[in-house]
């Protein structure tokens, strides 16, 4: 059955409709897939007697000609979507055995369309962090292992860990993820996978863990360019709940892949040539941009001068909304409750012991920059100076359509190299926190391996609402990379 | 703006975090390191600059304000740490 879990997405949905196979058979092989890969610790909860049960549900309405748009496809859920009746943990201490009463909209969104799910998807405490090593069910291991660095264990990336793993390793047909300052793109860039975070406001935020919400957005890991798109328009649509959802059509974007990419004009920023950016990503680049020419876009140099500034300004906005979206842990209505001699030492020690080092250390940045007498110092700035970035963008939009940079400043790093220095670690998202921060839709496509064998991916950055163009732009980098690379089978 | 080991405990404080003695320390080190690598910042000219408090460009939508579920006290205590009789139990709040 292994040759079921190697498809795509969409050669999964065509099998399934054209009866080659059922949902309950290649729920089975994934299934076997997960349990026989627990070594990458990709999942922090299994749920295979509910998946056999929505694949035989999905298999009745195939009969029946009731079919939905991902009926019988079995995916991954980033556990920080809350499932209903599932026990959802955000990869923290903190909310012990929640079980949701709830379903995300994004994730009954994609069971509505008869998607199965497998189970819940390991990532960073929270969604914080870049390595998927703040994790309390511990790291993810990358599938992938580099031939020049040993058999050294790597970073899947962060926080997405979890769900660029599985998807790598051939452990569901796609997966959800969310993407604060990087981490659908990166944990993608770093697996050989496809992420994609659409505009702000696209995808419902009710019901998935709050992290920084001015910031979260919803979005899908896959195998491929297609299946990206066909995940994104399960998931996205107008809700209600989130008042931040953008009240717009969403498209069907499958059509926008092959698309030709003739006229357009692409933008390369020249502020993304970082000091010490590797030789091999450089000219990843430069590939990108040649393949792009020969597919007939133009391509224009254009500026976005407060690019350095994206980074520093994120490690305020974030860390500020998430000591404020982290004060409902107070072990009084879900969750851990410690003992302590009164209410104040109660919820101090409840939630001394519920988090993590990393998330105690933003929620006391977050406190610190929003304390009385520093706000404008601070978080005023930051605000200020994240409308000079959206500026920057605004006025890139004038001279071209898309822009196209490298994903990540490295390839997957071993686990543990980086973890002496925050900053260090904050920097793996220089090239996509800016995107967060000005609310645009961008992707990252694998691309091409360095010379150790370990992927590298692009991203496209699209104008506000138009994941139609970054969908196209995307597709035929995809098309001239030719990226078939597999990370081979250790576990 | 340095930040030393008096206002770290009282950030902590603010916080509701229980941080022990042998952490202020190296806490003072590595909130010093991220606030000192953030004041690059201060190089941004921001004269005049609307600070961005939101990326949708839109008003927020009115609804009626009408009730729209309720009566699931069971639902809503199945995760509390201790309830009883359809209500939350918590420590005592007021000496």
């Amino acid at each position: 059955m292994s040759e079921l879990t190697s498809l795509t997405l969409k050669a999964a949905l065509e099998g399934l409709r054209a009866k080659q196979f059922s949902s309950v058979e290649i729920t089975r092989a994934l299934i076997a897939a997960v349990e026989a890969a627990r070594p990458l610790n990709a999942f922090v909860l299994e749920t295979p007697e509910k998946a056999l049960e929505m694949a035989a549900a999905s298999d009745a309405r195939i009969a029946s000609g009731d079919a939905g748009a991902l009926e019988g496809a079995p995916l991954g859920i980033k556990d920080l979507f809350c499932t209903e009746g599932v026990r959802s943990t955000a990869a923290s201490k903190i909310l012990g055995n929640f079980i949701p009463e709830y379903e995300s909209t994004v994730t009954a969104n994609l069971f509505g369309d008869g998607a199965v799910m497998l189970g819940k998807l390991n990532l960073d405490e929270f969604a914080m962090g870049s390595s998927n090593e703040t994790s309390a069910f511990g790291n993810v291991i990358n599938p992938w292992k580099s031939a020049s660095g040993g058999n050294r264990a790597l970073t899947p990336g962060g926080s997405s860990g979890g769900s660029a793993a599985a998807v790598a390793a051939d452990l569901c047909l796609g997966a959800t993820a969310t993407d604060t300052g990087g981490s659908i793109r990166q944990p993608a860039a770093f697996t050989g996978t496809v992420g994609i975070k659409p505009t702000y406001g696209r995808c419902s935020r009710w019901g998935i863990v709050a992290f920084a919400s001015s910031l979260d957005q919803a979005g899908p890991i896959a195998k491929t360019v297609e299946d990206a798109a066909i995940l994104l328009t399960s998931m996205a649509g107008h809700d209600p709940k989130d008042s931040t959802s953008l009240d717009v059509e969403t498209p069907d974007w499958a059509p926008f892949v092959g698309k030709s990419v003739k006229g357009l004009r692409i933008g390369v920023p020249k502020e993304y040539r970082v000091d010490g950016m590797p030789a091999e990503i450089e000219k990843l680049w430069q590939d990108g941009i040649d393949w792009l020419k020969e597919a007939g876009a133009e391509i224009v140099e254009v500026s976005l001068p407060h690019t350095k500034y994206a980074l520093p300004a994120y490690y305020i906005v974030a860390p500020a909304e998430a000591s404020s979206n982290l004060a409902r842990y107070d072990g009084m209505r879900y969750g851990l409750r410690a003992e302590g001699g009164n209410l104040t030492e109660i919820y101090e020690n409840t939630r001394a012991e519920g988090f993590g080092q990393e998330v105690k250390r933003r929620i006391l940045i977050g406190t610190y920059v929003l304390s009385a007498g520093y706000y404008d110092a601070y978080y005023l700035k930051a605000q200020k100076v994240r409308r000079r970035i959206a500026d920057d963008f605004d006025q890139a939009w004038q001279t071209c359509d898309a822009l196209l940079t490298p994903t990540a400043p490295s390839a997957a790093f071993a686990l543990g190299e980086r973890n002496a220095d925050p900053i260090a670690m904050y920097l793996n998202d220089v090239f996509t926190v800016t995107t967060n921060l000005a609310g645009l839709p961008s992707i990252s496509v694998p691309a091409g391996l360095d010379s150790g064998g370990l992927p590298l991916g692009l991203q496209v950055i699209g104008r506000a609402l138009d994941e139609g163009t970054v969908f196209s732009v995307a597709g035929a980098l995809e098309k001239a990379a030719g990226f078939r690379a597999k990370a081979e089978r250790w576990w | 703006m340095a930040i030393d080991a008096a206002t770290v405990r009282k950030v902590a404080r603010l916080a509701r975090i229980a941080e022990p003695e042998e952490r202020i320390e190296p806490l003072v080190q590595e909130l010093n390191g991220i606030l000192q690598w953030i004041e690059q910042l201060a190089e941004v000219d921001t004269d005049g600059v609307e600070p961005l408090t939101s990326v949708v460009h839109a008003t927020l939508p009115l609804r009626d304000d009408v009730v729209t579920d309720g009566g699931d006290a069971a639902r809503v205590l199945s995760n509390a740490p201790k309830s009883t009789d359809g209500f939350y139990v918590v420590p005592k709040v007021v000496e």
